[in-house]
């Protein structure tokens, strides 16, 4: 029955995609000069992630270049060294250390009003390999008051697990977009994104139990390997809007609502506040909401071994809700300071993650099998950059 | 399924061939271009500090199940 839920709709095929690219395509054909490619630019970034027994930092750094007024490239690289003793891994496994590197190169093409961006990525750890191309389409139209954008993304996943050198299954993934931004007044733009995402393939993380009652044991308690089904569509639907305050401040706001077909429902809210200060100084705040809702197939504890067909206690496939506050400030670096007079900025970042579980309860707390109480973590986030426009 | 899903995408293709139709029948755009001063503002950009996006980006995918309709994310797993 739920493998039937799970494997019904298939959202994204080849042939929607080729018609609605044709058909965008034919569209957009024939229109009249204005946009301009982004600005060169060079930012180098320093990321750490500290909270729930994991640390993860590293450096990285992306180039953008214009090689004419019509055609630019872009490369992006970043390192992260991963730390773990997670919940998850505490309770069946050893903490473990992991390096996982992406790298990006793109393309950008700028005819008229139309841009053309293509762009290939990977990203490789010692258990995960990815590889994944990405095509995007945007259109100024009706006087550029409106932008409509078309993309769509292939990857391919290897996932193996380390300690098994048999172990090796394979998964992919499409992805479709489209956006529509829009001035609606001088001070005002609002933008709408939709994506739907298809997964197929080995999904599971290949180190993560289950937990089921089992009176044999002296703990009470037994595990056995996650399983979960091998395709999953969702569907995303974003609302924006940009203001810009009469006294030189902008206000963010979004909207965000998931739903997929594991039957995790997902909102999320932010609001955002940037004001600057004097000709030097920018100062951002943000505070961010999140929910959602637990997989069809989830559970903390199960009644016995293999209870259902597919079994999951992935925390993040449980019910939780997290709240993000977050500040930032950017120092615009005077030229006579900078490097070659060029433009600099140097920037700040911090958001602290507080994250509420539900019904995933803490297996190393006290309180007995399925009584534990339930988990919690916070998180800091840290980001500092320097970016040079050129 | 397949079909209703096929007709859907033809609906919104069309609607979009038709919006860009009419941007070539000289529809008068209501903000003019020399009162977009304000939007053009460097800190009304939303993708003003775009590698700082692309990391908060992933590491939201990496703890939350929801995914897409952001500018930038995706990426590995880093999700033990």
């Amino acid at each position: 029955m739920l493998k039937q839920q799970v494997g019904a709709a298939v959202v994204v095929t080849k042939a929607n995609v080729i018609v609605f690219l044709l058909l965008f395509i034919a569209a957009t054909l024939g229109s009249v000069n204005a946009a301009v490619l982004q600005p060169d630019r060079i930012d180098v970034l320093y990321h750490s992630y500290n909270g729930g027994g994991m640390d993860i930092d590293g450096p990285a750094i992306l180039l953008r270049k214009k090689t004419s007024e019509t055609f630019a490239v872009s490369a992006y690289y970043y390192v992260d060294s991963i730390s773990s003793a997670s919940v998850d891994v505490m309770s069946t496994a050893s903490p473990y250390a992991e390096k996982r590197n992406e790298a990006q190169l793109g393309v950008e093409y700028l005819h008229e009003k139309t841009i053309v961006d293509f762009s290939i990525k990977q990203s490789d750890e010692d258990d995960y390999l990815s590889k994944s191309v990405n095509f995007n389409v945007s259109q100024d139209t009706f006087g550029d008051l409106t932008n409509v954008s078309l993309g769509l993304a292939y990857a391919d996943n290897t996932v193996k697990r380390n300690g098994d050198e048999f172990f090796e299954e394979q998964s992919q993934q499409y992805r479709l977009r489209a956006a529509i931004s829009q001035i609606l007044t001088r001070n005002l733009s609002v933008s709408v994104n939709l994506e739907a995402v298809a997964d197929e393939g080995y999904l599971n993380n290949p180190y993560r139990s289950v937990r089921y009652i089992d009176n044999d044991q002296a703990s009470g308690v037994a595990y056995q390997g996650e399983v979960y089904p091998n395709t999953r569509n969702s569907f995303t639907t974003k609302l924006s809007a940009s203001y810009y305050l009469p006294y030189r401040a902008a206000l963010f706001f979004h909207y965000r609502h998931f739903s997929d077909s594991w039957q995790i429902d997902a909102s999320d809210v932010e609001l955002s506040y940037r004001h600057p200060i004097g000709e030097s100084f920018e100062l951002e705040a943000k505070v961010r909401y999140y929910q959602q809702t637990q997989a069809s197939f989830y559970s903390d504890l199960f009644p016995y071994k293999d209870a259902q067909n597919f079994l999951a206690r992935d925390k993040e496939l449980s019910e939780f809700d997290d709240i993000t506050l977050g500040f930032g400030v950017t120092y615009v670096i005077p030229a006579k300071y900078s490097f070659a007079d060029l433009k600099s900025e140097a920037s700040l970042q911090w958001d602290h993650i507080q994250f509420d579980y539900k019904n995933f309860r803490d297996p190393t707390a006290e309180g007995g099998v399925g009584a534990e109480p339930f988990y919690n973590f916070s998180a800091n986030v840290v980001r500092l950059f320097y970016s040079v426009y050129f | 399924m397949r079909m209703k899903n096929k007709l859907a995408l033809l609906f919104v293709s069309c609607v979009m061939s038709q919006l860009s139709a009419c941007s070539s029948l000289a529809i008068e755009p209501w903000v003019k271009p020399y009162e977009r001063q304000n939007l053009a503002d460097p800190i009304m950009s939303n993708n003003r500090h775009p590698i700082a996006n692309m990391h908060i980006a992933h590491v939201y995918e990496a703890r939350e199940s929801a995914r897409g309709a952001e500018a930038a994310g995706g990426g590995g797993c880093g999700c033990n």
